[in-house]
């Protein structure tokens, strides 16, 4: 019997030639991974067991970027309980703010997740990285504490959903739209404790950047790891960031699915994912009317090349509408730069947009950007629970950068289309 | 182990942003989440609850983020367990590393009423509704976990295997 990529990583981590769903196995890590609101808990559970040195200090990646540049005392507190636990044990992936990121950005650009590696971070959108062939899955502090220990992770093989997407994309449909519409059909807990395995032309059709935001909202459908079998754009990526040995690994022709649905693409528009949960979604020809009062364009979700030139394409030359505030936040200070290089941050400062150093910050209600009662907000982020991003009576929409763009110019939710 | 409380109830789908919002994760003090657990999915709740009660809710119980807090904060409220008829699964991972008991029924989280009151029996997976005079099972751990909750927590296994090594 055939194993799907992510059973062979699996199995390969265990040190076993053969793993099938539902077994519990024990796995060794190749990176491990923490934010300025997880790690913390996790050093102090690290401390209790006495250690002098983590498993190995150049498999532990450590980003303040929740909170950061710090918004407050606590925050700051916080950060450098991180800072000084980076510090003593010599953890060498610790990025302070001038060469920070969106941590689910950073990883990837500096070429610390390779394809067939198995990353565990203390954050749910750690599964991002099964865009680039890796097993990739989030857990929490506790587990994070362990693994700095022992460098091991215990888990339970998931078994697999695949998702074929074929046919022509529709203008202005990216990956986030892919999966918004796959949360969409299957819901927020339908592939509970599972791979989400993508595949299809389409998906190899799909820039990196689009990948990425696919994989990272797995979790949003309840995943336990997305994943998509590395290809040459894989490769090319990966190449000149990643400079050790790793192994590219992909599903066997009779490996097992517990599902199978097959999307046609050609007949998906953009999604708008409304309040309050991801798998609300709507394609944007019946959204309606809906007013909006801001607009947030980044995140671990969109905040990458492809991302901001998108919306800068819509953005150019126009003006964002007076009643709508729009916060772009670049997902890394090699992302911001590059835009600035492009010209793309003088299209948003010029468009009236306000633009942010890299941090997760109003995505998850933490600052830059807090939504009042009864406001509205398009965001091209991946949640939009109650109080999300601020006020228990605000409202967050989901989208894609070039609806969210649209919408900053118009002032209610809109399709690209009503702009070009 | 033996628990009896009052039940809350909650529906489906209940994320950890409605645990514990994310404006109060500049701390980790499971005193502080406290003041704050279910704040926006029930405002009054951190002033309702008292030790020992018990959370109930629907499927996918603590879906979203990975953020430890939520199970924390709802230890730190002085909840005693949770009932539900399905958990996310790094909230369900989280629970059972640092300790905090939680049960998969599907039927209890159908049957139990909002104010009930609960009495749960931990080892045998019996969950007892003294208002209604039902009971309902509890889907058993497995042995590996099992192991995790007996010596307390995943650390404390964690510690007691590195000390075997040594």
């Amino acid at each position: 019997m055939g194993m799907t990529i992510t059973e062979k990583i699996l199995a390969r981590h265990a040190g076993l030639d053969f793993v099938e769903p539902g077994q519990l196995i024990e796995a060794d890590v190749d990176m491990v991974l923490g934010n300025d609101i997880t790690a913390p808990v996790a050093i102090k559970e690290f401390l209790k067991l006495g250690l002098d040195e983590v498993f190995d200090r150049e498999k532990i990646a450590l980003v303040p970027d929740h909170f950061t540049p710090n918004k407050d005392i606590p925050s700051a507190e916080q950060v450098k309980v991180v800072r000084e636990f980076a510090r003593k044990y010599g953890i060498k992936n610790y990025f302070e703010i001038g060469e920070m990121g969106v941590e689910h950005c950073l990883l990837p650009e500096k070429g610390l997740v390779a394809p067939g590696e198995l990353v565990i971070g203390a954050d749910s959108h750690t599964c991002t990285y099964g865009a680039l062939g890796a097993f990739s899955t989030g857990v929490g502090s506790t587990d994070m504490a362990a693994a700095m220990a022992t460098g091991k992770v215990w888990l339970k093989v998931p078994p697999s959903l695949k998702f074929i997407f074929y046919g022509k994309l529709q203008p202005w449909v990216s990956g986030k739209d892919l999966i918004l519409y796959t949360i969409g059909d299957i819901g927020v807990d339908g592939a509970r404790y599972k791979a989400m395995e993508f595949t299809g032309e389409t998906i190899s059709s799909l820039s990196m950047d689009s990948r990425f935001s696919m994989c990272n909202m797995a979790i949003e459908a309840g995943g336990k790891n997305g994943i998509i079998a590395p290809d040459e754009k894989t490769l090319e990526y990966v190449k000149g960031r990643v400079k050790r040995s790793f192994h590219v690994y992909e599903s066997d022709s009779d490996a097992v699915y517990e599902e199978i649905y097959e999307y046609d693409t050609s007949k998906i528009e953009p999604q708008v994912a409304f309040p309050h949960l991801p798998e609300n979604t709507k394609p944007i020809s019946e959204v309606g009317d809906v007013k909006i009062d801001q607009v947030v364009i980044g995140s671990c979700t969109n905040g990458r090349m492809e991302d901001l030139r998108t919306a800068a394409d819509i953005l150019r030359g126009r003006k964002v509408h007076p009643e709508v505030r729009v916060i772009i936040i670049p997902g890394t200070q090699e992302i911001y730069l590059q835009a600035l290089r492009e010209g793309l941050i003088e299209v948003f400062i010029e468009a009236g947009c306000a633009v942010s150093t890299p941090t997760c910050g109003p995505c998850l209600g933490g600052h830059m950007g807090i939504l009042a009662k009864g406001e509205k907000a398009v965001a091209t982020t991946n949640r939009n629970f109650v109080g999300r991003m601020g006020h228990p009576e605000s409202e967050v929409y989901l989208s894609n950068p070039a609806v969210a763009a649209a919408s900053a110019v118009l002032g209610r939710i809109a399709s690209p289309e009503e702009v070009r | 182990m033996e628990f009896e409380g009052r039940a809350f109830k909650f529906g489906d789908d209940i994320d950890t942003d409605a645990i514990i919002p994310a404006r109060y994760l500049n701390t980790s003090d499971p005193k502080e989440l406290a003041k704050h657990c279910m704040e926006d999915a029930d405002p009054q709740f951190p002033k309702k609850v008292k030790p020992g009660d018990i959370i109930v809710a629907g499927k996918n119980f603590g879906c979203g983020s990975s953020r430890e807090h939520a199970p924390l904060a709802i230890k730190g409220a002085g909840v005693s367990c949770v009932i539900a008829e399905s958990f996310a699964r790094i909230f369900y991972r989280n629970s059972i590393n640092i300790g905090l008991p939680i049960f998969e029924s599907p039927e209890a989280s159908k049957r139990i009423q909002d104010g009930d009151m609960v009495r749960v029996n931990a080892e045998e997976g019996l969950i007892i509704n003294l208002t209604r005079g039902e009971s309902y099972r509890a889907a058993p751990f497995p042995e590996f976990m099992r192991e995790i909750i007996s010596a307390g927590g995943l650390m404390q296994y964690v510690a007691e295997r590195m000390k075997k090594n040594v």
